[in-house]
């Protein structure tokens, strides 16, 4: 490959483009351009029509990026743009859109809309007749995302500490373990209405047997929560196992051949090898699983409909967003319930960082 | 990989056994763990095999043998095929005629979106997930942390912007609309677990290359890719199992020639107002259950091998 010198070009300091040189890495050339020709798009076309045009500028824009970042060496955003660019489109800018919902009255199944500031807030989180439901929600949301996530993480850990040796047969019985994850959550919450009902399930005919008397789990909050956090735990523990094993297996052997020769004692043998290796991966195991318990509301929809005093927000937003239409104050719920997932995450993370310090 | 290992050795008769290694007093334990945590399934593939009649007897039948007089016989049913005949065809108003139910076309949906969704975030959040880990930005826990968040919102909050941008668009009840949909999905679990598999490789290998004059894509492909597959294989599986068995948005944004399994089968068992049919809904979750059980069979291997196999230990 010969270059010659004329075309050649310093591989550092390469100065940016002046604003109007025609070149493929002037990146605010393609923002202008591209900037003007949406606005007009939008303006003078139909939606259908400028829906592609203002998707055809954002790709001269990213593809301006994508030039700029590769003639000078910025690899780092190189690699993360596209993935950028599909949640850009794809989440957070009907994140974004939903944002600017909560702020307006507007229902989905009415033409008027109305700008009325922070008044959904308020609402939602103070009216006499609406805020005690979104309260009570928000409670029981915490004591389920508690008690489902602790749940998870220990028989998770269990599990995997179970599985960690090799042993004979060791693949087909981890297969076993993990099957109830692969499950559609459609079939197997309405498997555990069967399992639970009161005339027909299995645990009713075995409780029955043991007692005197008609058994019937859902008929007390304590019994509907244990159900519900019973069905959550049994589905979702091996996704904390999977996790937690592909550290422990992860850890090098020969530090525990060193162990035994040392004759270290096996608590001290865990916290000073093992957990090391494993806690980035229970760190990112504890965060998704919270995530996920703060969206509960598939298990709750099958098992009592929110009734017993089990509403979790997730589905009283579904209620309220979905039959009721009411899309701006559900948009509100939900940032108020962003507003406390991030500060929780934010807590991990930052617990999670100090302790990687102090290691 | 050992290499010479008879093929007793591999079935689990190993006579040297190392710090790690356990017999078969430890297999029947967990053996008997993991048979009392599979048995809610067991339950649901016996359903399908069950007669209709049966499916709510009391005392409830549940087993399709005697195991040799082990289970008392109230508890024993004949097994029949019957049922999952009927997931592709039966007779859907009285005295009529077997009709197709297009299961098929859901099955063949449902494979062709999540696998493509799955690998596309895979690709696109594996080069972010290096770039993060290799080349940080400025500020790039924010950016990570943003990326986060879009996993933490309710979907039913994002929908209904999407569903209007699907129609304007014209993006709805087509494949590629849900298929990217379901790769944003994807990419925040993507990203961060890729990320945490990236972070532990050690540096002196890739600095080595560079030495020798590996270039930037060289170190990626040949030095970091192979020390991850673990990673890819784990993200993989739990990519494909959470975009499997996603329902609200499939049920919101595919049409009739793109419907998922799980919206089917949510209106398959739950139409004509006769309630719960349970071995029609056990059969469908039976096969469906099929594909993603035997791709997590056999890439497990890959799943426990371990971050750190075969490099240098750190």
């Amino acid at each position: 490959m010969s270059v010659t010198p004329v075309t050649s070009v310093p591989r550092t300091a390469r100065t940016s483009p002046a604003l109007l040189e025609v070149s493929a890495d002037n990146w605010r050339l393609a923002i202008l351009v591209g900037v003007v020709v949406s606005a007009l798009g939008v303006a003078a076309l139909p939606a259908s029509v400028s829906f592609w045009i203002v998707g055809a500028m954002a790709a001269m824009v990213a593809a301006a990026f994508v030039v700029n970042a590769y003639r000078r060496r910025y690899y780092g955003g190189l690699l993360v743009t596209p993935a950028i660019a599909v949640l850009f489109v794809m989440n957070i800018f009907p994140l974004l859109w939903s944002l600017g919902l909560s702020f307006f009255a507007y229902q989905s199944n009415q033409q008027s809309i109305r700008f009325v500031g922070l008044y959904n807030y308020i609402k939602v989180l103070t009216n006499d007749i609406a805020a005690p439901d979104n309260w009570n929600a928000l409670i029981n949301t915490a004591m389920f995302v508690v008690l489902t996530v602790s749940t998870q993480m220990i028989v998770g850990f269990l599990l995997a500490m179970l599985f960690a040796k090799q042993f004979p047969l060791r693949k087909y019985l981890l297969i076993l373990v993990l099957t109830p994850m692969m499950l559609s959550v459609v079939a197997s919450g309405v498997f555990f209405t069967y399992y639970y009902d009161p005339t027909f399930g299995i645990l009713s005919y075995v409780m029955n047997s043991i007692t005197d008397g008609q058994f019937i789990l859902m008929d007390s909050k304590a019994g509907a929560v244990a159900g519900i956090v019973f069905a959550d735990a049994w589905m979702w523990s091996p996704f904390v196992m999977l996790l937690v094993l592909a550290g422990l297996v992860s850890v090098p052997k020969y530090l525990y051949e060193a162990a035994a020769i040392d004759r270290v004692s096996a608590w001290r043998r865990f916290w000073s090898i093992t957990f090391p290796y494993i806690r980035g991966l229970l760190m990112l195991a504890l965060l998704f699983r919270t995530i996920e318990a703060f969206k509960l509301a598939d298990l709750v929809i099958l098992l009592t409909k929110g009734g017993n005093d089990t509403m979790t927000i997730s589905y009283h937003l579904i209620r309220i967003a979905n039959e009721q239409n009411k899309t701006s104050e559900g948009a509100a719920i939900s940032y108020v319930m962003l507003f406390m997932v991030i500060v929780l995450t934010n807590l991990y993370l930052y617990l999670a960082k100090r302790r990687n310090r102090e290691a | 990989m050992e290499s010479g290992t008879s093929i007793w050795e591999r079935m689990g008769f190993r006579k040297s056994s190392g710090v790690a290694e356990a017999g078969w007093g430890h297999t029947l334990v967990v053996a008997g763990v993991s048979f009392i945590y599979f048995l809610p399934v067991l339950f649901i593939i016996f359903t399908a095999i069950k007669p209709q009649a049966l499916a709510l007897s009391v005392p409830p039948t549940l087993s399709p043998t005697s195991l040799f007089g082990l289970i008392p016989d109230q508890f024993v049913f004949t097994p029949t095929l019957e049922n999952f005949g009927s997931v592709f065809s039966r007779v859907m108003t009285a005295g009529g005629q077997p009709e197709p139910t297009g299961f098929d076309r859901f099955f063949f949906n449902s494979i062709v979106i999540a696998s493509v969704s799955v690998l596309l975030a895979l690709v696109l959040g594996t080069l972010a997930a290096y770039g993060f880990s290799r080349y940080p930005l400025k500020g790039n826990d924010t950016y990570l942390f943003i990326i986060l968040t879009t996993r933490m919102l309710p979907a039913i909050v994002v929908i209904i912007p999407v569903i209007l941008m699907f129609r304007a668009a014209g993006l709805s009840g087509s494949y590629l609309g849900i298929i990217m949909l379901y790769t944003a999905f994807n990419l925040a679990f993507t990203i961060w677990m890729m990320k945490s598999f990236f972070d532990e490789l050690s540096p002196d290998v890739e600095d080595a290359a560079r030495i020798d004059g590996s270039s930037e894509i060289k170190v990626f492909l040949k030095i970091c890719l192979p020390q991850v597959i673990a990673g890819l294989a784990a993200t993989f599986v739990f990519g494909l199992i959470l975009t499997w068995n996603e329902f609200l948005f499939a049920l919101l944004l595919t049409g009739p020639d793109t419907r998922t399994v799980p919206v089917a089968m949510n209106q398959a068992v739950s139409s004509g107002g006769r309630g719960t049919d349970w071995t029609l809904l056990a059969a469908i979750e039976t096969l469906f259950l099929i594909p993603v059980f035997l791709v997590t069979f056999f890439l497990q291997e890959h799943l426990l091998r371990g971050v750190t196999f075969g490099t240098v230990r750190k």
